[in-house]
């Protein structure tokens, strides 16, 4: 039996094109950005800078958004795991203070490795006990959510307080992450391309497993209709339960990214850029992981261009990208549907 | 009733602070196709969740092959061998016709065999194999819903109204699908508000009405008996072809 | 709103009998004796505080409780009553507090700059509020948290760069109208001086007492009974016909003016208005915490709640603090119990109220008796 001859009566349906309008903003904005730099070294300066800061700010709003997007859930406290993650590079620098100061780009990364992994360790662990204890008892309700959440945070931010003391502390890069690339009048940071590097990598890998694997699968479904997920018989807990995690360790390993940008933390510092990643979350469309990077990328470029353009303007430049945003579309760049 | 499949014995649901079910008592028997009809609102939908436990019964039991399943959380009484299609057919908009079945076979692998069946069952599919399933027509998401739910063997398939909304053809080739199923000596309980397709597959027929059952017997007997039709249902075979 | 779709809200009738009191506190009374007892230790120590309590700190304890009940008030309204919860109160207790402060320090020190100040102050709030809300509201609850939380950063922010307009981080210092200056002299009672200083106290007191008798007359009217109605039930109140969005922007325009008119008192108490005073985070989550923990949707938990965290502010480091030494021994612990590490503490007893007690203190009051 072959499909021409039994479904006649079904014409081929006009398919509905691919949303790729948001996805072109980014590269648009870079391009027609160029010409309101007098030159062409300071454009490509704050680019690359725009995104390395969009790659850590995605970094730090992608497990946010996935949370959300698979149990409805509203983690106000997510940037705990930020400061968490920035702290945890502590334990590692502490004892391997030698490999940080060495001359070698291989020790240099090995450290910041290291760092990397034991700050997503510490985070995942502690993203693993926030969801059974603050989370898990008040799943259905967002109010109940965000308070206990925000209560959650104090909570942590006093412990970082407690453990490693109140007053900031600082960090240095590795040896040979410090310093720039130059390329004619062009000055670009190496830890810049680096963070770029490690974001790309993980958005690749994100995009791999969720594409690619039978959990990505899962995940997919489940943000569009838990229940059915459940009706198909998965449970959706144990799953959430992971996404909870892997988003804490992502969330950790931001923290690290960002803290050796800033050079110096504070137990505050993940509440002070969750105020970007509420922006990013909510400009790409709350649940969607393609959103969140596009969102990323859009508010750091805008944010650093402004900065040096119209430096008045540059601390609303944020909100106005949210407000346009959603006046162009109220969801977001790319509304997840949810049944 | 040993040979039954599904056996509801006085199943109460609230739903919040409303009382839907009243005590809600029938059997499906195994390999036969059971209608549950009923005007909206009467309960049908919820019986389905119930059993499915998306919502949780307040009293009373459910068997399933003579084990309790009333308590149980919606995963494993999905994996004790129940299917369900639910009245808004729960396809995952974004992911494609094969990533849906594929995720509905939860051994990992597709069949190649079965694959085949159910692609003659339903061919349209195959022309939309790899798109996103939100570009499929109302019909053809039925047509997916479905296969999803027979895409590994179970032992018996909860389907809450196929036909709302299709047009004249598509329930004619749902029914024809129905048929086929029944070949293949699937176990149905089958929620319908079309009283023709209704007549046409049912073997036995339950009525519900303010979430109380009314009517149990053979679809046949509900059929010729038009007084019966009046008044359980308030409409007659002729007024649906 | 038709007679039929209001007898189907939660609604208990207003006073048909009843005194004087049942009136000013629109039919909803205290209803546990320990909670009328407490409110009324706390509204007899606020009144006497300044005859019964020599020195400028007492009195400056009693007008920041004064003023943080009607700013946890207000914030009850949306909090409690309305079910969303907002990250921008402080923004607009702060614009409360520049409109005083840039006023008088520009306009010169007089009841009309006081007038404009104020008058300034309220129609800002009244705009941001409403545009806040009409952009969040509008699509999910859930945006307004976190719109509100950018937009009250972008505004810190703001009002620490333009240091041309609000004095930058270092805030900036007014002269009062003469009325309210200690300079100010009308006599002695009770072997207490009548001066400006007092006046400005019960400024505040009677502002924020009118204030606060106002919100609670507003939960209490059919507008505050369509917003628990939303709280409860969001589709039905929908369903019902009721416009829920409008309602929400209604509320969050109302309680941002309150928590204006407490800003505004904050700096004419203080003759100064700065970033940490009024706009800062942490004063927002205190704010929170002053809520949860007295009771939401009650108005009354504000009270319990401004009253007796800023009494633990003040008191509650001294006792930790000798806790802490007591304990210096144990290293974990003694830092644990440090008199910096009070909020830690206030926050596990949030999370908990959040949990085991919804009602918080007035909530649990009123179940005992």
């Amino acid at each position: 039996m072959t499909s021409q001859t039994t479904d006649n009566a079904l014409p081929d349906l006009p398919r509905t094109p691919r949303d790729l309008v948001p996805l072109l903003l980014v590269p648009a904005l870079i391009v027609l950005s160029a010409p309101l730099f007098g030159n062409l070294s300071s454009w490509v300066t704050l680019t690359v800078a725009g995104l390395a800061m969009g790659m850590m700010i995605f970094l730090m709003a992608s497990g946010m958004t996935l949370v959300f997007g698979l149990m409805d859930v509203i983690n106000f406290g997510h940037g705990v795991f930020i400061s968490l993650g920035a702290y945890a590079t502590l334990i590692v620098l502490g004892p391997l203070a030698g490999w940080a100061k060495a001359d070698s780009v291989w020790l240099n990364l090995g450290l910041l490795g290291l760092c990397i992994l034991v700050a997503m360790l510490t985070t995942g662990v502690i993203g693993a006990l926030f969801e059974r204890i603050i989370v898990r008892p008040v799943y259905g309700s967002h109010l109940k959510q965000i308070l206990v959440t925000v209560g959650g945070l104090i909570v942590a931010e006093q412990m970082i307080h407690a453990i490693w003391g109140a007053s900031p502390i600082t960090i240095a890069l590795p040896e040979t992450l410090r310093g720039a690339f130059v390329f004619g009048d062009a000055a670009i940071e190496r830890y810049r391309v680096f963070a770029i590097g490690v974001g790309l990598s993980v958005f690749a890998v994100m995009y791999l497993v969720l594409n690619r694997t039978r959990i990505g699968l899962l995940i997919r479904a489940g943000v569009e209709n838990p229940e059915m997920v459940e009706s198909l018989g998965y449970r959706i807990r144990r799953l959430f339960v992971g996404v909870f995690v892997a988003g804490s360790a992502l969330a950790g390993l931001g923290g690290v990214m960002w803290a050796f940008y800033r050079q110096t933390l504070t137990a505050g510092m993940g509440m002070e850029v969750m105020v970007l990643v509420f922006i990013v979350i909510i400009v790409g469309g709350l649940g969607s992981i393609g959103g969140c990077f596009v969102g990323s990328l859009l508010v750091a470029l805008v944010a650093n261009y402004v900065g040096f353009l119209a430096p008045k303007l540059a601390l609303v430049s944020n909100i106005l990208v949210m407000a346009l945003v959603l006046v162009w579309r109220p969801q977001g760049l790319f509304p997840v549907t949810r049944q | 009733m040993t040979d039954a499949t599904l056996v509801l014995d006085g199943v109460h649901t609230h739903i919040g602070p409303y009382h839907i079910l009243h005590g809600v008592s029938f059997a499906v028997p195994k390999g036969e196709l059971t209608m549950l009809l009923g005007r909206n609102g009467a309960g049908k939908s919820t019986t389905l969740r119930t059993i499915m436990g998306l919502w949780q019964a307040s009293a009373g039991k459910i068997l399933f092959e003579g084990r309790e399943i009333t308590r149980q959380e919606t995963p494993d009484i999905s994996r004790s061998g129940i299917a369900y299609v639910p009245e808004s057919m729960g396809i995952f908009a974004g992911l494609t016709v094969q990533e849906n079945l594929v995720l509905a076979a939860r051994s990992g692998a597709i069949d190649k065999n079965r694959l085949d069946w159910i692609l003659s069952l339903f061919p349209a599919l195959k022309r939309f194999w790899s798109l996103p399933a939100g570009n499929l027509s109302g019909g053809q998401k039925q047509m997916l819903a479905i296969s999803r739910a027979i895409i590994e063997p179970r032992s018996l398939l909860l389907i809450d109204e196929p036909t709302k909304g299709l047009a004249p053809v598509m329930i004619r080739s749902m029914i024809e699908a129905f048929k086929a199923l029944k070949e293949a000596g699937e176990t149905i309980l089958l929620v319908e508000q079309n009283f023709h397709a209704a007549s046409v597959l049912g073997d036995s027929v339950v009525v519900i009405d303010d979430g109380k059952v009314v009517h149990r017997g053979a679809m046949a007997e509900l059929v010729t008996d038009r007084t019966l039709q009046q008044n359980l249902l308030g409409l007659s075979l002729d007024a649906h072809q | 709103m038709t007679d039929a779709t209001l007898s189907s809200l939660p609604v208990s009738s207003l006073p048909r009998q009843g005194g004087l009191l049942r009136t000013i506190l629109s039919a909803d009374p205290p209803r546990s004796k320990a909670l009328s007892l407490l409110l009324l230790v706390v509204l007899l120590a606020l009144v006497a505080t300044p005859f019964a309590l020599p020195g400028s700190q007492p009195l400056g304890t009693a007008a920041k409780i004064c003023i943080f009940i009607l700013l946890a008030a207000s914030y009850d309204l949306l909090l409690g009553y309305t079910g969303i919860v907002s990250f921008a109160h402080t923004m607009f207790f702060g614009i409360g507090g520049y409109g005083i402060a840039i006023a008088l320090n520009k306009l010169g020190a007089t009841w009309s700059s006081v007038f404009i100040g104020l008058v300034a102050a309220l129609a800002l709030s009244a705009a941001l509020a409403f545009i806040i809300g009409l952009v969040s509201l509008r699509v999910r609850a859930i945006f307004f948290s976190m719109i509100t939380l950018a937009v009250a950063s972008a505004v810190l922010v703001l009002a620490s760069q333009m240091s041309g307009i609000t004095g930058g981080e270092d805030g900036m210092s007014f002269q009062l109208p003469p009325e309210l200056r200690p300079a100010f002299k009308l006599g002695t009672f009770l072997d207490t001086a009548i001066n400006g200083r007092l006046l400005a106290y019960y400024l505040v007191f009677f502002v924020a007492l009118g204030m606060f008798l106002l919100l609670l007359r507003i939960v209490n009217s059919p507008f505050g009974r369509v917003l628990q109605a939303i709280r409860e039930n969001e589709f039905r109140a929908e369903a019902l016909g009721y416009r829920v969005v409008s309602y929400r922007i209604a509320a969050s325009v109302i309680s941002a003016l309150a928590a204006t008119v407490a800003g505004a008192l904050l700096a004419l108490w203080l003759r100064y208005n700065g970033p940490d005073t009024t706009l800062s985070f942490a004063i927002m989550i205190d704010v929170l915490l002053m809520v949860v923990i007295g009771g939401m949707g009650t108005m009354y938990g504000a009270v319990i709640g401004a009253a007796l965290f800023v009494l633990a502010q003040s008191y509650l480091q001294v006792l930790m603090g000798s806790i802490s030494e007591s304990l210096a021994a144990v290293p974990l612990l003694a830092s644990l119990t440090h008199p910096d590490r009070w909020l830690l503490w206030l926050g596990i007893l949030f999370v908990a109220s959040v949990y085991a007690f919804p009602g918080g203190i007035v909530g649990r009051l009123r179940k005992t008796s």
